[in-house]
């Protein structure tokens, strides 16, 4: 009998439903990254103005002082005894004191941020009722639209951790798995081509990822109302070229290790500084200058950083070019190097 | 020669371990002829599955001349994958794949084969077809493996321990698929330790020892070579055996072996040499608490070319 099925075809199929027969895999892959950003988009939404914990300590004046203040918004004023002021401020229950008399006296802590800030708004609505005029007028504008805001910021990261991850786990864990099993060798001693084997694996990850994207994007912009500005052939080229990328480094990682154990220490050895560094929860342009090279040159860090710049800003997709070359040449150089060491046996 | 599957010269496999080079295979020559059943008989160690992992391409040589179905190595890999079917003495299959998943994936890589159906019929696997890999037992999973070496419908089928660790009814049903693959003319190679699988399957046996072949021979051949059909294993309260030079002078005695739990000896007549070894006993005053009588078997003749048993771990040759 004549062969009619094809191989490559066969191999994706068999990577299909392995990962979609595993629980654990799909929640790793789709659910857990959802509940990250529910959670971090829970705890980090924009929250009500802070209020200003004011006490003022007992003096006849003490009542015409609270009265300026509360008249101010987010102001929380309460008079006592100077004992207990000095309780609640050492315990936090309030920013700052406001002694009257004479002379006012401000008893804070500068080194705790709100107290600080305390400082000076207790100051300026004091200084302004015993009728302070401003030589400049003011006026404010507030802006808290979304793109601005910590979701926004987070979920483009959030999708560039997820395809790294899954190409790394997805590739590197599943070769070394096979490896172990000795089905790799099983293989090999088949005339199965060696590439279609790889490309099975290349092409599972590429099929895989548009789900990912989909639960990680979706999420944001059904829950969190996050604003895609850009176009969404430009965020899947960008996801497919970083999905790409890594699963070469994973092809990369699993090339030679012949134990689990080696695997998964090598691929937190890849990824760890790339969590750490890459711009994923907060923007990589933080870290100080000399280590900027380092920052820019991983993977993830472009990867991000065209994710967000078309996300967020509605980028145009030659100008991530650069990023992208990153991306590229990151995945090309490990899949040139895995294929010349890879194990087979 | 054109009737040899197999034909190999001089092969020699050396690993470096910590402690030197250590030959696993040491000037092995074999030559397997077409459509029969060759076995490789010998304890863990020997190097059988390197001897096979060489033949199949899986492992190189460090010297020696290989020959498979007339092609070699390195030279027409992909013709030769083609035509031969492989089980290894271990694989663990995808555990969440079916019986006929997995069949067909394999089934995809070669140019010609057979249907996957009608290989999960031949093994015996047909009300499994839809089972998972990682919910058979062990000798389904063997048959599958096996079923995996057949779906490319090969002219040569490498068998690694085929039924290592299997209960015996597992391995009869194995036994019945191997006699059915020379019944459709197909050539087979298969390593085992245990005696009875190659007296039973073999059309030859090859006795592989520290990486040689020892012995070569149909294995009515093989137990010729002992001079005797017959095993009579004795033994006496307390141990205190009679010395050897007196049983080998019994009538019909051929050889005498202490072993671990009594005297075996290899006789022609075990009806001559029984009444006298009784007579023996009474007068040396020793009370018999066992005595049994066997054909002699392929491990008599391991045993009587090496002194050790077949499941006795192989030593590291010195």
């Amino acid at each position: 009998m004549r062969n009619r099925l094809h191989p490559l075809r066969e191999l994706l199929l068999a990577r299909f439903r392995e990962s979609f027969r595993e629980p654990e895999v799909v929640f790793w892959t789709y659910g857990f990254p959802l509940l990250l950003a529910v959670g971090l988009g829970i705890a980090f939404r924009n929250r009500p103005m802070e209020q200003i914990y004011v006490d003022v300590e007992q003096h006849t004046s003490a009542a015409a002082v609270a009265e300026h203040l509360r008249g101010s918004p987010g102001f929380t004023v309460e008079v006592h005894l100077r004992q207990a002021c000095r309780e609640r401020l050492r315990l936090g229950k309030s920013s700052i004191t406001v002694v009257p008399g004479e002379h006012y006296t401000f008893v804070y802590d500068p080194t705790r941020p709100e107290s600080a800030l305390a400082r000076q708004r207790v100051d300026d609505v004091l200084q302004r009722a015993a009728g302070r005029r401003d030589p400049i007028p003011i006026r404010e504008q507030q802006v808290q639209e979304p793109g601005a805001r910590y979701i926004d910021f987070l979920v483009p990261g959030l999708i560039g951790m997820n395809l790294m991850g899954s190409g790394m786990w997805g590739v590197g864990f599943v070769i070394v798995d096979m490896r172990v099993r000795k089905l790799l060798k099983r293989f090999v001693a088949t005339p199965m081509k060696r590439s279609d084997f790889l490309w099975s694996m290349v092409g599972g990850r590429m099929l895989f990822m548009f789900p990912e994207l989909g639960i990680i994007l979706g999420a944001g912009v059904l829950l969190f109302g996050v604003a895609v500005r850009g176009s969404i052939a430009g965020i899947f080229l960008i996801s497919v070229t970083g999905a790409l990328c890594f699963a070469g480094l994973g092809l990369l990682v699993a090339c030679r290790a012949q134990h689990i154990e080696t695997v998964s220490g090598l691929m937190n050895l890849v990824m760890l500084p790339m969590w750490l560094l890459s711009g994923v929860f907060f923007s990589s342009d933080r870290f100080p200058a000399y280590l900027q090279p380092l920052v820019q040159a991983l993977p993830l860090t472009q990867l991000n950083n065209a994710l967000r710049a078309v996300i967020l800003e509605g980028a145009p997709l030659p100008a991530q070019a650069g990023k992208l070359a990153i991306l590229v040449a990151w995945g090309g150089i490990s899949f040139a190097i895995a294929l010349r060491c890879f194990r087979w046996n | 020669m054109c009737d040899l599957a197999i034909r190999c010269h001089g092969l020699r496999k050396q690993y470096r371990t910590r402690n030197g080079t250590v030959d696993a295979v040491n000037g092995l020559d074999l030559e397997v002829r077409q459509g029969e059943c060759f076995g490789l008989l010998g304890p863990n160690g020997a190097g059988k599955t390197t001897t096979v992992e060489i033949l199949e391409g899986l492992l190189r040589a460090t010297s020696g001349e290989v020959e498979v179905l007339g092609m070699r190595w390195g030279e027409n890999d992909d013709e030769l994958r083609q035509r031969i079917g492989i089980s290894l003495q271990e694989t663990r299959f995808p555990e969440k794949l079916s019986v006929c998943e997995i069949l067909t994936l394999f089934r995809s890589f070669y140019r010609e084969g057979k249907d996957p159906t009608a290989v999960m019929e031949s093994v015996g696997l047909t009300e499994k077809a839809r089972a998972w890999a990682g919910k058979l037992s062990g000798g389904q999973t063997q048959r599958l493996a096996v079923a995996c070496a057949l779906v490319g419908n090969p002219d040569l089928v490498f068998l690694d321990e085929p039924t290592t660790g299997l209960d015996p009814q597992s391995r009869r049903q194995l036994w019945g698929i191997i006699r059915d693959l020379g019944s459709q003319g197909k050539t087979t190679l298969l390593t085992t330790h245990y005696m009875d699988e190659a007296e039973r399957l073999c059309d030859r046996v090859a006795v592989v020892d520290h990486g040689r072949v020892i012995a070569l021979g149909s294995p009515i051949e093989l137990i010729a070579t002992l001079g005797a059909h017959h095993v009579v294993e004795f033994a006496v309260e307390d141990g205190r055996h009679p010395a050897p030079e007196r049983l080998s002078v019994l009538p019909a005695v051929c050889e005498v072996r202490n072993e671990a739990k009594g005297v075996a000896l290899t006789v022609n007549e075990p009806h001559l040499t029984i009444p006298a070894l009784l007579q023996l006993l009474e007068m040396e005053n020793l009370t018999l608490v066992r005595l049994t009588t066997r054909q002699a078997s392929l491990e008599d003749v391991f045993v009587h070319l090496t002194g050790r048993h077949l499941d006795e771990e192989q030593t590291a040759p010195a």
